[in-house]
């Protein structure tokens, strides 16, 4: 056994430890939650928490493997939330088990928002660069005021779906019989749903990311991704597919992301499409940046961090999120300079090749 | 005539844009960075115009100003607020942006979301956060074809502004030193610095223009549109910065020509097609451009090199 | 490999200890917060307040906030049996995801009622989960018909949506037969879209002339050159307004921009305009409104109200802290009735007042004059008042 670990590469050992590492914490925490010892406060979040995991780890895979700035990664998250959200409302009647219907619900999420992934995808990758980062932008936008004039509800005559443009049609609209269910009610988002996600549920699908993520990223496909990242001309000059692979990285981020909202839909009784919009991506995307680059359980734990520190600042109630810019703005600073990094590389000396990105 | 009114509603929207486009592209083109802070500092060039003239209001001017007494105040407030940006946003850059020259673009860009959040929370804290509702600085409207057709002063004062701004910023980077080492910068940072010029320093300026532009803007964005609260500034500076790749990021007059397509697009789709999806409509016409140029319509394209 | 898991396990507890203390120092923060009650020892019903108190919303929040911690702080003087704890009011930036934190923040706090959530958004999300740990909930003024329904638990002091669109349809039709409507309304908030829905169910039915409707969304809130134009030329001579009063000042102010001169209709949303910071109140002339409470009403008791607001806070409080203010005197009333005390269980309370909540009747700020009473679905009836704006004052047409 020992001569196993000793022979194993150093990045599959730090993959490991990434594993280890969330098993444990969802160890610990479900104990404490056993015995009491978490707070509502915290236990309220720890759902919300494994989504934002999930996000930032799948948006990673584009900004820190890919290496292509994305701002519109909510965009996903709503889709997967809110097709996530149809699917287990439909499917009350049919799906009594909460659990199955939750799993359901992901993983129609996850189908959902890869196709939309994959339709953004094909234009969005032709881009380069800050073009690419506002056409992500602007494809979240666009989600976002899609859903707010969507119209849902289900029936025993199956879906009713319906648009509305002009902002004339209501629920009625829809021509819902008696007992029919009314699903999302457009800018006002679906009200009413089924809270079934739990936090064990929220641990498996980290893992499922995880195995999914790294798997990739060690991979012939992982390799040729950051190829390209690393240099698009020689990557294409070695006869890289780079549509290919770009989007291989895209569709599967983008589902993840979708997996991720499907959860975060189904642990509120009312989620809208204005919650998913351009600062909640840009939200992800600071953990990601902050948790570095390319490192998967550096966002693990700057997620965790980040997400919980707006709440453990309510104690300076008006002064909370001014708190949060500043903190923000000092580790960016600190985290960059040069004396820092010199000392942080001391502490902990970097072996090569442990993060992926160095 | 309805399409007149609603294309000059486009227009006077598309140049506040297009003032708050070219700080945004003058930024990128010499510092290489997606100042997000920017729309923030928009909001508090509108706050310091809406104090000064609250205390002129109050204080200086009677209960009956002429014109001429108002005007004046609506100047100064004016040349008060760019004077604030413009120390706000060299302050901003020294403080927050010159440590991470060296860094990754992301992490300038994190830094940047940092600065806008820090300014509108503290916008929050300092002047409340209850919209405060903003006197426009000039008030009346043309009436032309017997009534049919209204442009307001503001519209066409935005107009003006846009134009003239325009010009000056052409020719302040096309003919002056400061303009020529602008250029040079954004061109090879590290020859310019070969060649003797100050790269620190010529940040500093770009910054500097481009938050005395950004108060400018707020002003008139304020004038426009009358509600003034800390999160004013916000979306104005999405659109502007949509509005700034668009007409090619880094090149003024793209910035010009996207702010005023963005506006007369936004107005032109909220009229015809409906007001919910005029977002969409104006990104997917983003969208199609830039797949048609990726670039930008102005934009230079760079070849990359091997 | 084992300096990396020791990295990982302790930032994993240290992200916990963040939480923990977070947590802790909450608590002690709760001890003294309501620091001008005057509490008598372990016998004060902890009260928990909901609102945005940052973001674009938090003028409303703040304004709840500050009003409740009125009430109590008048009823504790009281010194009565019945002590209130005001809990620090706990912020969501009216975003449904944050309000639940905020709820359960609230609830480590030991918090037995909550008088919230301010907003309907938050309140969608909030409300289910009090209905499961079983806390009474009384919201100052989320008005979505969808807050209480299927929700024993939760008692509204505002008017629902439905209410609100349908009587405002009916003054409509009375004072104005001939008019030509032309409707303004946010496609993004549950409460402009609700008044809506109904007010156009009720004028159709009426057989009301509807010429125009636009909308607007929260990114576009301060721009209406488009809408108010293609009102115009629609022939539109009443402008229904079903918002709030922040982006009705800016149709006001851009409508006279151009030159347009319809008759204005708010609903409750609009009061607050007439103390919007800087507006040119000449522009209000004329505007007619629904409201419960006006603050220049000359009556005693909101007097008082306004006085104490603008000593301690500055500014007028709006309808939002009238209605908070009248949460609180509701929810000592019921309590009376009820004669429950602050140790038994929050489930025993939350049972006990609802059932006493349809027997009483409070006279409040927001009830002009006239009592307010409750239904057992949680919908309160009281009457709304018409008036128009003249002189820079509320007056009853």
């Amino acid at each position: 056994m020992k001569s196993y670990f000793k022979n194993m590469k150093t990045i599959t050992k730090a993959d490991y430890a990434t594993y280890l590492g969330v098993i444990l914490a969802f160890i610990v925490v479900s104990i404490c939650q056993s015995q009491g010892l978490v707070s509502r406060s915290l236990g309220g979040m720890l759902v919300p928490i494994c989504c934002y995991v999930c996000m930032s780890v799948s948006l990673n895979l584009t900004v820190g493997v890919l290496g292509e700035l994305s701002l519109g990664h909510a965009g996903f998250m709503s889709v997967g939330a809110f097709s996530g959200i149809i699917t287990a409302m439909s499917l009350q009647s049919a799906v009594p088990n909460d659990l199955v219907r939750m799993v359901i619900a992901l993983v129609a999420g996850a189908f959902f928002a890869a196709i939309v992934g994959f339709i953004v995808g094909i234009p969005v990758l032709r881009l380069r660069g800050d073009y690419l980062a506002i056409v992500t932008l602007a494809f979240g936008e666009i989600i976002k005021d899609l859903i707010n004039c969507l119209l849902v509800g289900w029936d025993e005559n199956g879906l009713h779906i319906a648009l509305n443009v002009d902002g004339t049609k209501s629920m009625s609209s829809l021509g819902l019989s008696e007992n029919g269910i009314e699903i999302i009610k457009g800018a006002q988002g679906a009200t009413g749903n089924a809270r079934i996600a739990t936090f064990t549920m929220g641990f498996v699908l980290i893992m499922i990311t995880l195995v999914v993520v790294l798997n990739l990223v060690r991979s012939r496909t992982g390799r040729a991704v950051m190829a390209i990242r690393d240099n698009r001309i020689a990557a294409e000059s070695v006869g890289i597919n780079v549509t290919k692979y770009k989007l291989i990285a895209f569709v599967t981020s983008a589902s993840l992301a979708g997996a991720a909202g499907a959860l975060f839909g189904l642990n509120y009784s009312n989620v809208t499409a204005a919650q998913f919009d351009f600062n909640t991506s840009i939200l992800v995307l600071v953990y990601v940046v902050l948790g570095g680059l390319g490192s998967i359980w550096g966002s693990i734990i700057a997620t965790v961090v980040l997400y919980v520190l707006p709440e453990a600042l309510r104690q300076f109630s008006d002064y909370r999120m001014l708190v949060y810019a500043i903190v923000l703005i000092l580790v960016m600073l600190a985290t960059n300079n040069p004396q820092v990094r010199a000392l942080i590389s001391r502490i902990i000396p970097r072996r090569k090749g442990a993060a992926i990105d160095e | 005539m309805e399409f007149l009114s609603y294309l000059i509603t486009g227009i006077s929207l598309g140049s506040i844009y297009a003032i708050i486009a070219l700080g945004y592209t003058m930024v990128y083109g010499i510092a290489k960075m997606l100042n997000f802070a920017h729309g923030d500092v928009i909001m508090v060039g509108a706050y310091v115009s809406f104090y000064v003239t609250m205390f002129a209001g109050s204080n200086l001017l009677g209960d009956d100003p002429s014109t001429l007494a108002s005007g004046i105040v609506a100047l100064v407030s004016v040349l008060l607020a760019m004077a604030v940006c413009t120390v706000l946003g060299v302050v901003i850059e020294g403080l927050a942006y010159r440590p991470l020259r060296q860094a990754g673009s992301l992490a300038v860009l994190i830094t940047a979301i940092g600065v806008s959040y820090f300014l509108q929370n503290a916008a929050q804290l300092l002047f409340g956060a209850n919209p405060k509702n903003f006197t426009p600085i000039v008030s009346g409207q043309l009436t032309l074809f017997g009534g049919q057709l209204r442009i307001s002063y503001v519209a066409l004062l935005t107009i003006a502004a846009c134009v003239v701004i325009m010009l000056g910023l052409t020719t302040f980077t096309g003919k002056s030193r400061m303009g020529k080492a602008m250029r040079a910068c954004s061109e090879d940072r590290g020859a310019a610095q070969l060649m003797g010029i100050n790269v620190n320093a010529t940040i500093s300026m770009t910054f500097a223009i481009g938050s005395a532009l950004a108060a400018v803007a707020g002003v008139l964005l304020c004038s426009y549109s009358p509600v003034l609260q800390p999160t004013t500034g916000s979306m104005p500076g999405i659109k502007a910065f949509t509005a700034a790749v668009f007409g090619g990021i880094g090149s003024i007059p793209g910035a010009f020509l996207g702010g005023l397509l963005l506006g007369i697009i936004e107005a032109l789709a909220q009229a015809y097609i409906s007001t919910q999806l005029s977002n969409t409509i104006l990104f997917a016409v983003l969208i199609v451009v830039l797949l048609v140029k990726p670039s930008g319509l102005l934009g230079k394209y760079v070849p990359e090199k091997v | 490999m084992k300096k990396k898991l020791l990295a990982l396990a302790l930032a994993l507890t240290m992200a916990l200890g963040l939480t923990a203390c977070g947590g802790g120092n909450d608590t002690s923060a709760a001890d003294d917060g309501g620091s001008d009650t005057t509490v008598s020892t372990g016998t004060a019903f902890k009260i928990g307040v909901i609102g945005p108190l940052t973001g674009g919303a938090a003028i409303y929040g703040t304004c709840v906030a500050n009003s409740a911690q009125i009430a109590v702080d008048e009823i504790n003087a009281l010194g009565g049996d019945i002590q209130f704890e005001l809990l620090p009011a706990a912020d969501d930036v009216n975003d449904a995801e944050t309000s639940v934190n905020a709820y359960n923040s609230l609830m480590d706090k030991g918090m037995q009622i909550l008088v919230g959530t301010v907003t309907t958004q938050p309140a969608l999300s909030v409300v289910p989960l009090t209905y499961d740990d079983r806390v009474f909930t009384l919201t100052p003024s989320a008005s979505g018909d969808d807050v209480i329904e299927n929700n024993d638990n939760v008692f509204q002091i505002c008017f629902t949506d439905s209410n609100q669109g349908s009587r405002s349809a009916q003054y409509i039709n009375e004072h104005f037969p001939d008019a030509k409507i032309g409707i303004i309304y946010k496609n993004d908030e549950q409460y402009s879209i609700g008044i809506r829905d109904n007010f156009k169910a009720e004028a159709d039915a009426r057989g009301m002339d509807i010429v125009y409707e636009g909308t607007f969304a929260e990114a576009n809130q301060t721009d209406f050159n488009v809408q108010l134009t293609a009102a115009q030329s629609a022939g539109a001579d009443l402008l229904f307004l079903p918002i709030y009063y922040t982006p009705a000042s800016a149709i006001l102010t851009q409508a006279n921009a151009l030159g347009y001169k319809p008759t204005f209709f708010g609903v409750d949303g609009m009061d607050g305009i007439l103390t919007a910071d800087n507006f040119d109140a000449s522009l209000a002339e004329g505007v007619y409104l629904l409201t419960p409470f006006s603050a220049d009403a000359e009556d005693e008791m909101t007097q008082n109200f306004v006085t104490k607001y603008q000593e301690a806070y500055g500014g007028t409080p709006n309808q939002f802290g009238a209605d908070a203010y009248d949460a609180i005197y509701t929810l000592y009333q019921a309590i009376q009735a009820a004669g429950v005390t602050a140790d038994m269980a929050t489930e025993d309370i939350c049972d006990a007042l609802i059932e006493v909540m349809p027997t009483i009747s409070v006279t409040g700020l927001t009830s002009a004059g006239s009592e307010m009473t409750w239904d057992a679905n949680g919908a309160v009836s009281k009457d709304p008042t018409a008036v128009i704006i003249e002189n820079g004052t509320y007056v009853t047409p």
